[in-house]
């Protein structure tokens, strides 16, 4: 088996991934870059809309600075985010930013002069000030008080990508593609690696650095409705959990986007219904306003996805191949204003559904989004349980992100808490000195060697690893997508417990030789079902609702029980999760408060534990 | 009940040694709004686990899945099943070396070229985090990004003729990823220096004009416009080369 050795490896090259490389090359330090495709496929560059940062370089953004920023991200995580980390990110974003201009990124840069702008489907009149022409500019998004997202065009994270991918070029970091890390080499105190799968041949390779990073995304996939490329399966949180000591942190928290497409589930924007898009039923009528009068199609992203759900569980659901969905109806805004404002949403309706949006309805479904749970690691990046095992990203719960996102928050992410990181990492190559042990790293390729030798000969079963993924996405979404209740999150339990047994007894319909799929699926699926599990089980000791975790029998924000994290440990030989708490941030900068929006009723801490955490910024 | 799609896919495992290359007939039922990404993943989970092909953000943004369908390059997952005939015939990408079934090495390749065209701002400036940052033309910044909207899937590389002849030929993505350099003023790099680059039969002079390129862009890059650009620059250059000797 081919050995190779770098001071880092990085599993997942895209905008996390190589943000934390590139901070070790240029410290001088040794790196090797693992991805499943080649980089720039990664999901990063699917990201269109921008990346937060407080610049207020713009007129709508003028008197924008890191604490509103900061302010926002904290509402936006329903107050279940680390403040300390929401800090560092708000501090370093607009920095962050500017480095990035200055390694290529063609950001969209201030137009002086009188311009407009839509809000609400009303015309506004904005001027930029001549001073400020050429510097990065921002578009508005939701959940924010200023103009704040930076952008290129409709494509910011390809260009992100692009960029970051072409300085790890220049710096000659390898970046080999089709390689999926299967297991870390550990002896459950420290992280030595990663047994690694060439998804070319099929064979097996061993890599072994001072420091591990899981940089691999959010994991989407294991539900059946999700906006996430078919690499987001969570490979690289089923590896950390595995390990038995490395905890998922709140995986409970899972956001929900309201108009995926059907079937592919890729997503038509917000703007849809900001435009004044209706949502139609079964009958081609409307139902919004029935559940909320006063916002209608426009309320919350999470509220808008609950009505849905609740709608189509009514019976008023389209029947078709692909499951139940609903119509999003656009007809009424004419040709031109498809064609210029809403034109991404044409193409989409268009390439991909055959639909043209101005005489047809476009099928839509809510849609599993993001993943706020991920590698529970501390502030620093550094996961818990094992040393030299780190992550960043989407796959960490570093968390910044609490129960809920705001957009354009998780691209700023991916490269701002890579910067944070990526030195954090530097800090811990220059102080550490390692040494391997070869027993460790030769009976977990041997074990994993064995793993694939099974599944080929079918020794432990014949269960169709297609068939478990698909109950599996099919147990999530009926008991843990939108809306949650003890009832369904109990049922959803028992059947992942029967999945999980059925899991261990894979075995391959085809060959498995060379790049083949189906290996690449059974050597997951068991922790894919584990990682269901965690979630199920998660929302269901959570009996409230905070974010986007939505209880139907708990609908009030509980902060004197449940203003904490979640940490899902696997021991070896369990069948069940083993559920941990932390408590949400050591101190607040912000005192727990109202969302300003989604409603609900908040139960409130004991305001002397909260003012005895409380600090005034101290910078 | 929808049409039964009859699908021809070139097999062919390097890693198997009882497989040999050849076209196999797959037969699936038509459902609405079918892509070949839908179709695809139902033959490999229904019928055929073994059958290899790439897909990744399967939204036409990510290039992954590229293949040559019905004698074309295109993306599989925005073809609809229903623009085509009944009979589907799915081929990998040529000129790119072969994983198996449908499934090309683009990765290698595109790597390979980044490190030709040195794929990087050059730039002596160093990064002031305290500064403000340089200001830039907006207009430039879009045309940056128009070149920069290369998504990588390798279709003009497949449907170019020099590509097939010669396989030094850097072809339309290089030439295109090189304009978007050119025109970039954070790039200090002279005209001399692209033309060491790009100034021969492997890159701009080895272009025969047939614009399938373009024609098979799944992004509707102006690649023949970036062409012309670079060659009219790098032949002006050629001229300044030859007068100062």
């Amino acid at each position: 088996m081919q050995t190779y050795y770098s001071d880092l490896l990085v599993i997942g090259a895209g905008l996390a991934g190589e943000r934390v490389a590139v901070e070790s090359a240029l410290a001088g330090f040794n790196v090797i870059c693992l991805s499943i495709v080649p980089a720039r496929r990664s999901h990063s560059s699917a990201a269109q809309g921008g990346m937060q940062a407080a610049l207020g370089n713009c007129a709508m953004g003028e008197g924008d600075n890191v604490d509103v920023h900061f302010m926002d991200t904290v509402k936006g995580s329903d107050w279940g985010c680390d403040q300390e980390v929401a800090r560092l990110f708000a501090d370093a974003a607009p920095i962050e930013m500017r480095r990035l201009a200055h390694w290529g990124v063609p950001w969209n840069r201030v137009v002086p002069g009188t311009s407009s702008y839509f809000k609400g489907g009303e015309k506004f009149e904005k001027f930029e000030k001549p001073e400020k022409e050429g510097l990065i500019t921002a578009r508005s998004f939701g959940g924010t008080a200023k103009w704040r997202t930076c952008y290129t065009s409709d494509g910011t994270g390809h260009a992100v990508m692009c960029t970051m991918d072409n300085k790890c070029a220049e710096l000659g970091i390898s970046v080999l593609d089709r390689k999926e890390a299967i297991s870390l080499i550990h002896d459950g105190q420290q992280c030595m690696g990663a047994i690694v799968r060439c998804l070319r041949t099929g064979k097996l390779e061993t890599y072994l650095a001072k420091a591990t990073a899981i940089c691999t995304g959010g994991f989407g996939r294991i539900y059946k409705a999700t906006t996430n490329a078919v690499i987001c399966d969570g490979g690289g949180h089923v590896i950390a959990q595995d390990t038995g000591v490395v905890p998922i942190g709140n995986p409970e928290a899972i956001q929900f986007h309201p108009t995926g497409i059907v079937p592919t589930d890729i997503l038509v924007t917000e703007g849809c219904r900001g435009d004044g898009g209706t949502l139609l039923d079964v009958n081609e009528e409307r139902f919004m306003h029935i559940y909320e009068p006063e916002k209608a199609e426009l309320a919350s992203r999470d509220v808008v996805s609950r009505r849905m759900t609740e709608h189509m569980r009514a019976g008023k659901g389209v029947q078709s191949a692909y499951g139940e969905h609903l119509w999003l109806d656009i007809r009424h805004l004419g040709d031109k204003h498809i064609s210029t404002k809403l034109r991404e949403v044409d193409e989409i309706c268009q390439n991909f559904l055959g639909v043209d949006a101005r005489t047809q309805l476009i099928p839509v479904r809510p849609t599993q989004h993001y993943t706020m749970a991920g590698v529970r690691t501390d502030k620093n990046g550094a996961a818990y349980g094992l040393k030299g095992l780190f992550s960043a990203g989407e796959a960490a719960c570093w968390d910044m992100h609490g129960f809920n996102r705001l957009g354009g928050n998780s691209l700023a992410e991916t490269v701002v808490a890579g910067g944070i990181i990526g030195v954090k990492i530097v800090e811990f190559l220059k102080g550490t000195e390692t040494s391997f042990n070869t027993g460790v790293i030769n009976a977990e390729a041997k074990r994993q060697q064995e793993r694939i030798d099974n599944l080929i000969s079918g020794r432990l079963g014949r269960e169709n690893v297609y068939k478990v993924r698909a109950e599996m996405q099919e147990a999530l979404m009926q008991g843990c997508f939108v809306f949650r209740n003890e009832k369904d999150l109990g049922t959803c339990v028992e059947v992942l417990q029967g999945l999980l047994e059925r899991s261990a007894r894979i075995g391959l319909v085809s060959k498995g030789l060379g790049a083949n799929h189906e290996v690449a699926a059974a050597l997951k699926i068991q922790g894919q079902v584990r990682l269901a599990m965690c979630i199920a089980q998660a929302a269901l000791v959570r009996r409230e609702s905070r974010g986007s975790h939505n209880r139907e029998d708990f609908p009030a924000r509980d902060d004197k029980n449940w203003l904490n994290r979640t940490l899902a440990y696997w021991p070896e030989g369990r069948t069940m999760p083993e559920l941990k708490y932390e408590e949400a941030t050591p101190h607040f900068e912000i005192p727990p408060g109202e969302r300003g929006y989604g409603g609900g009723k908040i139960i409130h801490a004991d305001q002397k534990e909260i003012e005895a955490k409380t600090i005034t910024k101290s910078k | 009940m929808g049409r039964l799609l009859q699908f021809e896919i070139f097999r062919y495992n390097p890693e198997d040694k009882d497989s040999a290359p050849h076209m196999q007939t797959f037969v699936l039922e038509e459902t609405t709004n079918m892509t070949l990404f839908i179709a695809l993943n139902r033959l490999r989970e229904e019928q055929d686990p073994g059958l290899i092909f790439d897909f990744c953000c399967r939204a036409g943004i990510c290039g992954a899945c590229a293949m040559v369908i019905n004698g074309r390059p295109g993306l599989a997952c925005q073809t609809k099943t229903k623009d085509l005939p009944e009979t589907i015939t799915l081929m990998p990408l040529p000129v790119f070396k072969l994983i198996g079934d449908l499934s090309v090495d683009t990765g290698i390749w595109f790597r390979e070229m980044y490190q030709k065209t040195e794929s990087w701002i050059h730039t002596t400036k160093e990064f002031d985090p305290a500064k403000e940052e340089e200001r830039m033309d907006n207009a430039v910044a879009e045309e940056i990004y128009e070149l920069e909207r290369c998504i990588e899937c390798g279709c003009c590389i497949s449907a170019c003729g020099t590509a097939r002849l010669r396989d030094d030929f850097m072809g339309a993505a290089a030439l295109n990823r090189i304009a978007r350099f050119v025109i970039d003023p954070r790039d200090q790099r002279t005209d001399n220096q692209y033309f060491d680059i790009i100034g021969n039969d492997y890159g701009i002079f080895g272009c025969m004009g047939l614009l399938a390129c373009e024609d098979v862009c799944p992004k509707k890059l102006p690649l023949q416009n970036q062409l012309g650009f670079l060659r009219r620059k790098m032949g002006i250059t050629a001229i300044k080369q030859f007068i100062r000797k």
